[in-house]
């Protein structure tokens, strides 16, 4: 047990572009073999084990489902250390990039506006589908460093997504 | 219950031999028990011919307490001593349950509550195991054999003490728990299987004490569950309250005895189950000798409701928000529990969701076929081509207590069961050579808004400077959604764990002395049936580990050959003879010795069905 990877334990290629359906018919493949109500009548050693199987095919659906979260392991398979808690640099682009949006959330917190929620919504979906664009070529490439720099930029990213979503629960309530 | 056999995922092991399973609707105001008989799940009436009991018990001075209708008959007379609703305080604290609107005497037991009537003191746990009991009892004799478990529901939003104290209950009443199933869960189940449907479903559950909405996912025989919400102290009850209130005020009815207060309660109930087919209804209430016409038209009731029902609809907001669903992309609303009968309820759903609710199974019924259904197939008892699987969600955000009295979220709510996750953490002083855990559940930040489940301590760490220590605490939720914390300082190994109920739950002593004391009290019979049961489990368990030898020995080391023989002996010696005690002991060393043999082969099954599947996919 555990000595499969998340692509390996649900059949499928290493890579980040992954159709949707087929990621989660293979989920559901596997999580139908292993559920431990497959062994419901069994013994302690075979829940157990049944148990341990079947939490690790969820994780690999948690993890693979989210481009983002699938970018980091695909980057953790290869070897490359995000160092996401020491690596803190930046193309100058996105700093610049990334201080813009965090004023305009500031604004949009402090004066809620359907006009200006939206434009930020859709700049930041383009900025988002831009790195998956991006990720999908580097890690045919295999090329690894690079692409770890990106994910990097895209958690920040990924950062004022959450705050953007936190904005607008305040807006609909108003 | 054979230990070794390994068959083909979802199949009996002896498919010629049936095994009874029962599906467990344990209810606020009555609980139902169902089974799967010739492929179709019934409710299995009592003697009268009745479906639904009672969630009823009624302890008397000396005799066994009175369960179901007779319980009820004796609420009038006697209100301290007959106890109704006892599903609101599983697992919860004296302060909860005194807090409650319901008139009887709690005293504090450690983290839980006790209720104090006139002749004993009892916990909810052991109020519930007796109705289980009843149950048990009821399905045993109309299925003709004893059972090989019992699947139970409970609300898809109880937490973690709420679902221990339900099973606890369970192993109370002898009941071997094939699984805790969510109730809205057992729903989709009754209504997937019935309709053969597809698509994303809610099933709005409205009990008498609890409020849950879950959100499933229909696919070829798959139930997803992909939101759960809910209230665990919003139900039918509440409306109730409200009529009482409304009354209390209008009439001036202040400081009324428990006695009255109760009729209060029972005359309320009757007023809306009254308003369900009428405008207005009119219900005679006696309180200290006098009797008082208490007279409601629907509009004033609906009118007092709405609040109510409003926040049930704000429980479907959020469920809504987590799965990232809006209201149209629901195929259909599944109505559950008594209380969806209130047409205003019914209304105020159907023009949230646009559509007309789904209300044709009994809602009160629906919850005890599912559990039925999942039941027999749990047991093994499938009929070919006729499977499917649930993916249950956690339903609240599990976390621990960090510097400041803050939460740190460690498995969010939603998340698919079973699921583990680990964190790391450190110490934060020089030479700090333990590390307290404290588990919390709930969505707030702060550790003071949340339930807490349980404290344990990491001990043992070696000294080292502040932040060297490197301390994995792993969360574990299984597939009935109950919780046990690992805590791992992974530089020394040092381990610490807990299976989170010491708050709530009953030891495993508490329940083991409860069963013995039990026992002594079984009669000649059942001490004969049960030499039997455990004759045929070591004859069982024996063929099986002779089978599993015969085709995986290569798995076992010579000497662990050697003390699996000697324990396949010393178990053929005591199951020839009449000692029950010694024929359990032996089955359970035998079980013990074979444990990491049928863990090793377990996994060499999973890995040949998963090759050979993926094998085919490509």
């Amino acid at each position: 047990m555990n000595a499969t990877d998340h692509f390996t334990l649900l059949g499928l290629p290493r890579a980040f572009s992954v159709d949707p359906q087929v990621l989660e018919a293979a989920w559901k493949r596997v999580a139908t073999a292993v559920h431990p109500d497959r062994f419901a009548a069994g013994s302690a050693a075979e829940k157990r084990v049944a148990l341990q199987w079947s939490t690790q095919a969820n994780e690999a659906w948690r993890i693979l489902k989210d481009p983002l979260a699938r970018a980091r392991y695909l980057c953790e398979l290869s070897g490359v250390d995000l160092q996401t808690e020491t690596n803190t640099a930046m193309a100058p682009g996105f700093l610049m990039q990334q201080m813009e949006w965090h004023e305009a959330l500031e604004e949009l917190a402090s004066h809620p506006n359907p006009d200006s929620y939206r434009a930020l919504t859709k700049q930041f979906d383009e900025a988002r589908n831009g790195y998956v664009q991006t990720l999908t070529d580097l890690f045919e490439r295999q090329q690894f460093d690079q692409a770890a720099a990106r994910v990097r930029e895209w958690m920040f990213l990924d950062k004022l997504i959450t705050q953007l979503k936190q904005t607008n629960g305040v807006t609909a309530d108003l | 219950m054979a230990l070794l056999q390994i068959s083909e995922p979802g199949e009996s092991p002896a498919p010629h031999q049936r095994r009874l399973a029962v599906g467990i609707d344990l209810g606020t105001t009555h609980s139902l028990v169902a089974a799967v008989r010739s492929s179709v799940p019934e409710v299995l009436p009592d003697e009268q011919g009745r479906m639904l009991v009672p969630s009823a018990v009624y302890y008397e001075a000396t005799d066994r307490p009175l369960v179901g209708v007779d319980a009820l008959a004796q609420q009038a007379a006697h209100p301290l001593d007959t106890l109704v609703s006892i599903k609101r305080f599983m697992g919860r604290s004296h302060a909860e349950a005194a807090a409650s609107d319901v008139p009887y005497v709690f005293v504090p037991d450690g983290q839980s509550v006790r209720i104090q009537t006139t002749h004993a003191s009892v916990s909810p746990v052991e109020v519930a195991a007796r109705i289980l009991d009843k149950l048990k009892f009821l399905a045993e004799g109309t299925l003709g054999d004893s059972l090989v478990g019992a699947v139970i529901t409970v609300p898809a939003y109880f937490d973690d003490a709420q679902r221990q104290a339900t099973r606890d209950a369970a192993r109370l009443a002898g009941l071997n728990v094939l699984r805790l199933l969510n109730e809205p869960t057992a729903a989709a189940i009754a209504y997937g299987l019935d309709h053969k449907s597809e698509g994303v479903y809610a099933v709005y559950d409205l009990g008498g004490g609890t409020f849950d909405l879950s959100l499933l996912r229909l696919t070829r025989g798959v139930f997803e569950v992909i939101a759960t919400g809910g209230d665990t102290r919003l139900g039918g009850d509440d409306f109730d309250a409200l009529i009482v209130a409304y009354f209390t005020r209008t009439l001036c009815l202040n400081g009324l005895s428990p006695a009255s207060r109760r009729a209060m309660l029972s005359a309320a109930r009757s007023l809306r189950e009254g308003l369900t087919d009428r405008s207005d209804h009119t219900v005679n209430v006696t309180l200290e000798g006098v009797t008082l016409a208490l007279s409601l038209t629907r509009q004033a009731f609906e009118a007092m409701a709405s609040a109510l029902i409003e926040r049930t609809l704000d429980c479907a907001r959020l469920a809504l928000k987590d799965a990232s669903l809006s209201v149209k992309d629901i195929n259909g609303v599944v109505m559950v529990g008594g209380a969806t009968r209130m047409p205003i309820v019914r209304q105020s759903v159907g023009a949230f969701f646009g559509s007309e609710p789904l209300i044709d199974l009994n809602p009160d019924e629906v919850v005890a076929l599912g559990a039925a259904l999942q039941a027999n197939l749990l047991a093994g008892n499938r009929n070919p081509g006729e499977d499917w699987l649930l993916l249950d969600v956690t339903p609240l955000t599990l976390g621990l207590e960090t510097m400041g009295g803050l939460v740190e979220h460690i498995i969010p709510r939603n998340s698919t069961i079973p699921v583990a996750r680990a964190q790391e953490f450190t110490t934060f002083k020089d030479g700090q050579t333990a590390l307290a855990v404290h588990v919390v559940q709930g969505e707030r930040d702060l550790v003071a808004d949340c339930r807490s489940l349980a404290r344990f301590e990491l001990r043992g760490i070696p000294p080292m400077v502040a932040g060297a220590a490197k301390i994995r605490v792993t969360f574990q939720v299984d597939a009935d959604g109950l919780l046990s914390v690992t805590a791992r300082e992974l530089a020394s190994g040092v381990e610490a764990s807990v299976t989170v109920k010491p708050s709530y739950g009953l030891s495993d002593e508490e329940v083991a002395r409860m069963l013995t004391e039990g026992l002594k009290l079984a009669d000649y019979d059942a001490r004969m049936r049960m030499l039997k049961e455990q004759q045929v489990d070591a004859q069982q368990l024996i063929e099986s580990v002779r089978a599993a030898l015969s085709t995986d020995a290569d798995l076992l080391s010579a000497a662990d050959q050697t003390r699996i023989a000697q324990q396949l002996q010393s178990t053929e010696l005591a199951a020839s003879g009449e000692d029950v005690e010694k024929i359990r002991l032996a089955i359970k060393a035998l079980s013990d010795a074979t444990d990491d043999f049928a863990a090793k082969r377990m996994d060499r099954s999973i890995r040949a069905a998963l090759t050979g599947k993926s094998l085919d996919a490509l």
